[in-house]
């Protein structure tokens, strides 16, 4: 449904993705994982359309969108949350997810109701009309995901919608994902929760510094040698091993 | 549209409306229609300064235009006042769309933004300070000629209601707005143009017609002003004054907010007036009291009078309930 094919994006000297390529079949849930600064959240502005990649194409039920810009993107169906929560300050809960409503319904009462719906969905039924200023980190979490889901998109990313969540916001949260894939909504997400990831993901792609260094479903990504040595330095693997061997 | 949100509306209206039939003063008459004409063209402004969010310093651009065209329509080519009025809403909507397309597809926000739509005005007024269908620095002269086809009355009641008609009208057009997709869009825009692109929200189009329909209504109130005074030259028609006066009653009003310009208008120029009557023989007064006012607002009130009076009442209810609550406690 989305490939990403050899992307490279880069700020000046920098190279912040290199070469990276990913493909989401329609209707799974997809995870991108990485340490920090990998690139991430860079990949998801360039799928989103928010950058403009240096080279590489993406593509969409078939299409190159490469050239599209963000906002035609959304409307082809594709829907992004921002990590740094971006809410409308100035409106309430309702209004911040009728704007997402307002893409394919011109109608404003439409436009509510299916928000409400969207905010009842997602856990924000009793803030409906709090402004969107006054909402804990986990509320801003779930109005993110509200107006992304409000745009009624065929492809959600959502990036890193449960990070600062506590572990029973996450559980709350979890089953609102899966639920979501089960509508037919196909999920691209970027989380540093394994315990999410491991339970949501089909398959993960892992980035490190801008490249894709592995690919498989969670268990063999969490124990192949170079996402460990990614996220733990050069030797970790090994020394992982000789440690876990020494214990048995 | 709902009773709730209608009713301050047609309130302010129905007064407005009746102060012809009651009051005779030509002074009073002749203020209210000023404030109402300002009010106008405040509206405007605040379509796309108050909620679109992209302050504009430069309004002068489409007051100036509308006047113009309507002056040149009439004078030289004998056109009735009432196209003549049409068409230079049209034209004010052009030269809107204009300076939005060069601006708005350069980037420019805030201050940046203020400063480019300062400089068109400018530019407009010293070229119509300097050519010559525009009647060069004498300016241009509607005849007195009274009469519904020219859009001149014999009583300054009917201008007044022709003019209160014109800010029903955008009064009503904001209302819809407020409630719109369009609105809701151009709100997103204000609050965060990332995350409205990431919802769908053109962000450069929302803004185009936002402009095009702010500067259609304060060009309408260039017309007005035409047709009352009778008399335009390019510091009257594209002056700096108009630019502040869009801004300054939005601002002190409520930015943003349906009744925002009308409350904003009517306050500025009821203090000013009140102090130069009490003060008469301090020249100037009344342009200091705007000054002490846009001071005050910004500092202590940034949502305006309307503001002001939301956070009383939710205060007063809040202590209110607390009241109840306390009651309730130790019974």
């Amino acid at each position: 449904m989305l490939s990403v094919e050899d992307i490279t994006m880069r700020f000046g000297g920098l190279v912040a993705v290199g070469g990276a390529s990913l493909t989401v079949p329609k209707g799974a849930i997809v995870g991108l994982i990485g340490p920090n600064g990998a690139g991430k959240t860079t990949l998801f502005g360039v799928i989103a359309g928010f950058l403009k990649p240096t080279s590489g194409r993406v593509s969409f039920e078939g299409c190159d969108i490469t050239a599209l810009p963000a906002h035609v993107r959304a409307q082809e169906g594709i829907a992004r949350t921002f990590q740094i929560v971006q809410p409308f300050a100035g409106l309430n809960v309702r209004e911040n997810i009728a704007v997402g409503a307002f893409l394919r319904h011109r109608n404003s009462a439409d436009a509510h109701a299916l928000a409400d719906a969207v905010g009842h969905r997602v856990g924000l039924g009793a803030d409906l009309d709090k402004p969107a200023s006054s909402l804990t980190v986990a509320g801003r979490k779930r109005l993110e995901l509200a107006r992304a889901l409000a745009t009624e998109p065929k492809i959600l990313l959502l990036d890193e919608v449960l990070a600062g969540l506590n572990p029973s916001e996450i559980r709350d949260i979890v089953p609102v994902i899966r639920s979501i894939r089960d509508e037919g909504v196909t999920i691209l997400m970027i989380e540093h929760v394994m315990q999410a990831v491991m339970n949501l993901c089909e398959q993960v792609y892992v980035l490190a510094q801008g490249r894709m260094i592995a690919q498989g479903t969670p268990q063999d990504v969490c124990e192949d040698p170079h996402v460990v040595e990614a996220y733990l330095g050069r030797g970790a693997a090994e020394r992982l091993r000789t440690v876990g061997a020494n214990h048995a | 549209m709902t009773l709730r949100a209608t009713l301050p509306i047609l309130i302010i209206l129905a007064v407005l409306a009746a102060i012809p039939l009651l009051a005779t003063s030509n002074s009073v008459l002749n203020f209210i229609v000023f404030v109402l004409i300002i009010t106008l063209a405040a509206q405007g402004w605040n379509v796309l300064g108050g909620v679109g969010g992209q302050s504009s310093f430069g309004h002068a651009a489409f007051f100036g235009t509308g006047a113009y065209v309507s002056a040149i329509l009439q004078s030289r080519f004998g056109i009735n006042a009432w196209a003549a009025m049409a068409i230079a809403m049209g034209v004010g909507a052009i030269v809107g769309w204009v300076i939005g397309f060069l601006s708005f597809r350069a980037g420019l926000r805030g201050s940046y933004f203020a400063l480019v739509t300062l400089a068109f005005a400018e530019v407009l007024r010293i070229l119509a300070n300097a050519a010559g269908f525009t009647g060069g620095a004498a300016g241009l002269l509607l005849k007195l000629n009274v009469g519904f086809a020219n859009m001149q009355f014999s009583s300054r009641g009917a201008f007044l209601w022709l003019a209160l008609s014109l800010v029903a009208l955008t009064l009503f057009l904001s209302q819809w707005i407020a409630s719109s997709r369009f609105g809701a869009q151009l709100v997103a825009v204000r609050e965060n143009e990332e995350a409205a692109r990431a919802l769908g929200v053109d962000v450069l189009a929302v803004k185009l017609r936002a402009i095009t329909v702010s500067a259609a209504i304060t060009a309408a109130a260039g017309c007005l002003y035409l047709q009352y005074f009778l008399y335009i030259d390019a510091n009257i028609a594209y002056g700096l004054w108009i630019s502040v006066e869009a801004l300054l009653a939005p601002m002190v009003g409520g930015k943003g907010l349906v009744l925002g310009p009308i409350i904003g208008a009517f306050t500025l120029h009821g203090l000013g007036e009140a102090a130069k009557t009490f003060a008469a023989s301090v020249p100037g007064i009344d342009l200091a009291i705007y000054g002490i006012i846009l001071v005050v607002v910004v500092a202590f009130a940034p949502e305006g009078v309307l503001g002001v009076l939301k956070k009383t009442q939710l205060w007063r209810k809040r202590k209110a309930h607390a009241a109840t609550k306390l009651s309730e406690e130790a019974a």
